[in-house]
């Protein structure tokens, strides 16, 4: 499920430090999945905040690639009530009428001049008419974040899809800048933002992966070199590419460590889910398995006869109860148990029974260490 | 076959929820006869639709962008975006509520306009794309594919294939002519969080072959 970055972006800011920031990377042929990704993400966050897990007190996205409503549908699917949507979701429609133009019409139709570069046309949807003008662009976004309803100070996350949009009238500068400043702004909690590296050049991703502290870059599941090179044939091979992509996240860590996880993306009619690693590499190898006239699987009584070999350093007990040393029982109990203790131990190194030496070999265990209670590296917090 | 049996094959293939469509074709294989094909669609069920016909000689929208020079082109683009919207609602007055369908022929000819300016065709486009979401509207797009091969002119044909929903593509056979096959066309459809539908078909082969009225489409092989 995409968990660790949902996580990230669901803890948000540290004091001192700027918001996580992740940037999701596509080309053309993962298109459609790379739109997936992106509302799968956006409900995850408002969903953390309206449950109020986050430190977010909601999400602001910036729309440029699809109707709000694209976003208010999927958002309706993934159990999201009416009363949350308007209480931790706001959308700023940078989509309907980007550089005014249906303004202007409607202005030079009914001879009207009052321009207004920002309205309300529901409650939680506002539509932004001048997308040139970046600077205002941030300040309506984090006037947008600042009316979430809350006590103490209010925090909030922003979704950007996509900058490949805003690359067509902006230059890197202004738009590093414009992600820059949000991410050092002190409500703003985490950012994520959508980009086609297709439609740019190289450098240009480069310069916004710079900007961010994960990486997600989603990857065809075929690889062809037929489509590449532009040669019209039988491409139905690509099939798979229309319903799954390969998902790679990278995150820095705050201690400097690189993770890089991969998952599966699917999208089925109109749900999108992550399947992990572990879980598709297991189904691969069952299929992919080349047979052979060796037996490499076990039948079922191997597998249970495999489970209930005793290991040669347990005590088997011979019938006896087993006593393990377990280096917490107290000192009365453990001299009764003249056998295990250390000091009768080292009574028999010192006066060896010569009469009849035993061969014996003592084994003991320690403490069984607690278990790490999720799947997280213990050694997180480490700052060295 | 029969001549429409043809074109149902197409139908299949195009599903229903398509929204945006994109023609790409090549001079050895013009895309022609499918746009016509999309507009009998268009116009069959009740619907209404408006050519944007740059490629034909008696194109009124074509003056009004040729008029104009300059700086005064992205205004010329919202002057015809303005004349869209109007065709659109003047489609819509009295009983006929049908889907409405702009077709532009072709874009290539839209950045001619535009005198190369692709950031004013690419706004133009989008405004055309955000009708589909507000007035209920579908689009079609014939773009020459051959003519962005080249390194630095694939901008127009990439966004395109972004913001399509179905792409239609014409090109010759791989194999080189023959007599009875005019070329071959794959469909791909994208829909993704428009169709309800779960693990349908979304990439189709075919070959054609373009009659007087109309076109033949078989799959590969079934007609030697």
């Amino acid at each position: 499920m995409a968990e660790a970055a949902v996580r990230c972006l669901r803890d948000g800011r540290l004091d001192g430090e700027h918001a996580p920031a992740l940037a999701v990377a596509s080309n053309i042929q993962c298109g459609p999945l790379a739109a997936g990704a992106m509302l799968h993400l956006a409900a995850a966050v408002a969903s953390n905040a309206a449950a109020g897990k986050a430190q977010a007190r909601g999400l602001v996205i910036v729309a440029f690639d699809r109707s709000p409503e694209v976003y208010l549908d999927f958002m309706r699917r993934r159990g999201l009530d009416p009363n949350a949507l308007n209480r931790c979701v706001r959308i700023l429609d940078c989509y309907s009428d980007p550089i005014g133009w249906n303004q202007k019409i409607r202005s030079q139709q009914q001879q009207e001049s009052g321009a207004d570069l920002c309205s309300a046309n529901k409650e939680n949807v506002t539509i932004f008419r001048n997308v040139k003008d970046l600077d205002k662009l941030m300040c309506s976004t984090i006037d947008l974040g600042r009316g979430f309803a809350g006590e103490g100070k209010i925090y909030f996350s922003i979704a950007v899809d996509s900058i490949s949009s805003m690359l067509r009238r902006a230059s890197v500068s202004s738009i590093s800048s414009f992600l820059s400043n949000l991410r050092s702004h002190d409500q703003i909690s985490s950012i994520f933002w959508l980009i086609h590296s297709d439609l740019h050049e190289p450098k240009f991703s480069r310069a916004f992966e710079c900007l961010s502290t994960m990486v997600a870059s989603l990857e065809p599941a075929v690889v062809d070199s037929v489509y590449e090179e532009e040669i019209p044939g039988n491409i139905s091979f690509l099939e798979e590419n229309y319903s799954k992509a390969k998902f790679y996240l990278r995150l820095k860590r705050r201690n400097g460590r690189v993770k890089h996880l991969y998952e599966e993306l699917h999208v089925e009619g109109n749900d999108v889910r992550f399947v992990s690693a572990s879980s598709v590499s297991t189904e691969v190898s069952q299929s992919l398995l080349p047979k052979v006239q060796f037996n490499l699987e076990l039948s079922e009584k191997e597998r249970s006869d495999k489970a209930n070999v005793v290991l040669p350093f347990e005590h088997q007990g011979k019938g006896e109860p087993i006593h393990i040393y377990d280096g917490r029982r107290s000192l009365p109990e453990a001299q009764q148990d003249s056998n295990l203790t250390a000091s009768a131990l080292l009574d028999e190194v010192k006066f060896p029974k010569s009469a009849a030496p035993k061969g014996e070999i003592h084994y003991f265990r320690d403490s069984d260490d607690e278990q790490p209670d999720s799947d997280e590296d213990p050694d997180d917090d480490l700052d060295i | 076959m029969e001549e429409y049996g043809g074109g149902d094959f197409l139908s299949e293939a195009m599903g229903s929820g398509a929204r945006v469509v994109v023609v790409e074709d090549r001079v050895e294989a013009p895309g022609a006869f499918a746009l016509h094909l999309l507009l009998k669609r268009a116009l069959a069920g009740g619907g209404a639709a408006a050519l944007l016909a740059l490629a034909q000689p008696f194109s009124h929208y074509d003056r009004v962008l040729r008029g104009a020079k300059g700086g005064a082109i992205s205004d010329s683009f919202v002057r015809l975006y303005g004349d869209i919207q109007r065709a659109i609602d003047a489609s819509r007055t009295g009983d006929n509520t049908g889907r409405f369908t702009l077709m532009i022929d072709d874009v290539s000819l839209l950045e001619v306009a535009a005198g190369g300016s692709v950031d004013d065709v690419l706004d133009f486009l989008h405004y055309c794309v955000t009708l589909t979401s507000e007035m209920n509207c579908s689009l079609v797009f014939l773009i020459h594919e051959d003519i962005y091969s080249s390194e630095e002119g694939v901008g127009v044909l990439l966004h395109l294939r972004y913001i399509a929903d179905l792409v239609i593509r014409a090109a010759p056979l791989s194999t080189g002519l023959a007599a009875d096959v005019h070329g071959q066309l794959s469909v791909v459809n994208k829909c993704t969080f428009r169709e309800q539908r779960l693990k349908a078909q979304r990439i189709w082969n075919f070959h054609f072959r373009v009659k007087e009225n109309g076109a033949d489409f078989f799959y590969p092989g079934s007609r030697h």
